[in-house]
């Protein structure tokens, strides 16, 4: 493996490798969540911490964890940040929690995180880790806004619950329903197809 | 009468796939030939069954009686998992024909979110045992009607001419959508 400097361990997360549009991992928080900004971003905090905690304890325990029941003690370790996260939420933000309901504890079997725990944190060392945990999770953070804000946009017309649109726009309620999400993030997903493609073309 | 609709309700109106984007990766997947989504959606009804009968169990029996509820996530991902390790080894002895159709996808259906969704769902709603079980039948049914449906597309698909960048997951997610909004037709059957 080539060596790589701190900030390709970072920015790879943001577009090159971000798990949302190039992986299509996590996918099912990112349908699910994000009908209005508040809940994607939200939803966007929790994954990164979770993703950040397990990815430093991994990191740090790699050698103590016999490779036979590797998965199986990633899942514990993710499944108590995950815990926390959900009550912490629950205790001070009750209306979001409720708003996100079992989608918190799903963060538990996100695909991106326990990939990252195999894929990374498992054979680097601390410091890249952690680099590496932020910078993926800042890429499905980014995700989740860009495609809750169109959501929240065209189907209430709304950004963070302020009105941006005038009374004469009329939302497009099928946006912040089910159908809304598949189809957004379809046409999302061609686009970043699209704009890869323009940039190797050029290079 | 309540448990067909707690029946109906998890196959049609709540689908797991449509309805709350769970299994996602599965869906998107495995879902390009028929054969192989039809084993994936059996993979999934059988292990979604067993998993509502024993997080059922835990719930009732341990979680609740001792007062541990904030164990719920752990205890449920660690049983469903090693649970479904155990049921592959059985098959594979039992009956080899049923595990070269389920096969590789047992283990895939682990991690599968729509599994872990399941446990918890049926914890909150407080169903009884009869109705856990039916409502991880149902939706295990639901999965299955879901995958085998955009599977059915999908193989259409590779005719048509999808432009390039949209081609492979980009339009599987824009026909579920379209699929989803036909779903909506089922909502209101039941309140």
């Amino acid at each position: 493996m080539p060596a790589r400097t701190a900030s390709e361990d970072f920015t790879k997360g943001l577009w090159k490798e971000n798990p949302v549009f190039r992986h299509l991992l996590g996918m099912c928080p990112t349908l699910a969540v994000t009908n209005a900004m508040i809940n994607g971003l939200a939803m966007g905090l929790a994954t990164t911490f979770v993703l950040v905690l397990s990815s430093l304890v991994v990191s740090s325990i790699k050698k103590l964890i016999p490779s036979q029941v590797r998965i199986a003690s990633y899942i514990v370790i993710i499944a108590t940040f995950v815990t926390v996260a959900d009550r912490f939420l629950a205790a001070f933000f009750p209306p979001i929690s409720k708003n996100l309901g079992p989608y918190v504890p799903l963060i538990v079997v996100n695909c991106i995180i326990l990939e990252r725990q195999e894929a990374f944190s498992s054979k680097n060392t601390i410091s890249r880790s952690l680099i590496d945990a932020l910078g993926m999770s800042l890429g499905f953070l980014i995700a989740l806004l860009v495609l809750s804000a169109i959501r929240e946009i065209l189907g209430s017309g709304t950004f963070f619950g302020q009105q941006v649109l005038g009374t004469w726009f009329e939302p497009w309620i099928i946006m912040v329903l089910p159908p809304g999400a598949f189809i957004a993030l379809g046409i999302l997903l061609g686009l970043a197809n699209k704009i890869e493609e323009k940039s190797k073309s050029r290079r | 009468m309540e448990l067909l609709a707690i029946f109906i309700s998890a196959v049609l109106i709540n689908n797991f796939v449509l309805r709350y984007f769970l299994g996602i990766c599965p869906f998107l997947g495995v879902s390009k030939k028929i054969d192989s989504a039809v084993s994936m959606g059996l993979a999934v009804t059988f292990v979604m069954t067993i998993t509502a009968v024993v997080s059922w169990a835990i719930n009732h029996w341990i979680l609740i009686p001792y007062g541990l509820d904030y164990l719920k996530i752990v205890s449920f991902i660690l049983v469903i998992a090693s649970l479904v390790q155990l049921v592959e080894m059985f098959i594979r002895k039992v009956s080899p024909p049923l595990y070269q159709a389920l096969g590789i996808y047992l283990p895939l259906v682990t991690t599968n979110c729509a599994i872990l969704f399941l446990a918890l769902l049926a914890a909150l709603k407080e169903y009884n045992f009869l109705e856990s079980v039916v409502y991880g039948f149902g939706s295990g049914i639901g999965f299955t009607l879901a995958i085998i449906l955009i599977a059915g597309i999908r193989e259409q698909l590779d005719m048509a001419d999808v432009p390039e960048p949209l081609k492979g997951a980009g339009i599987s997610l824009i026909v579920a959508g379209i699929m989803a909004l036909a779903f909506f037709g089922f909502s209101g059957m039941i309140k």
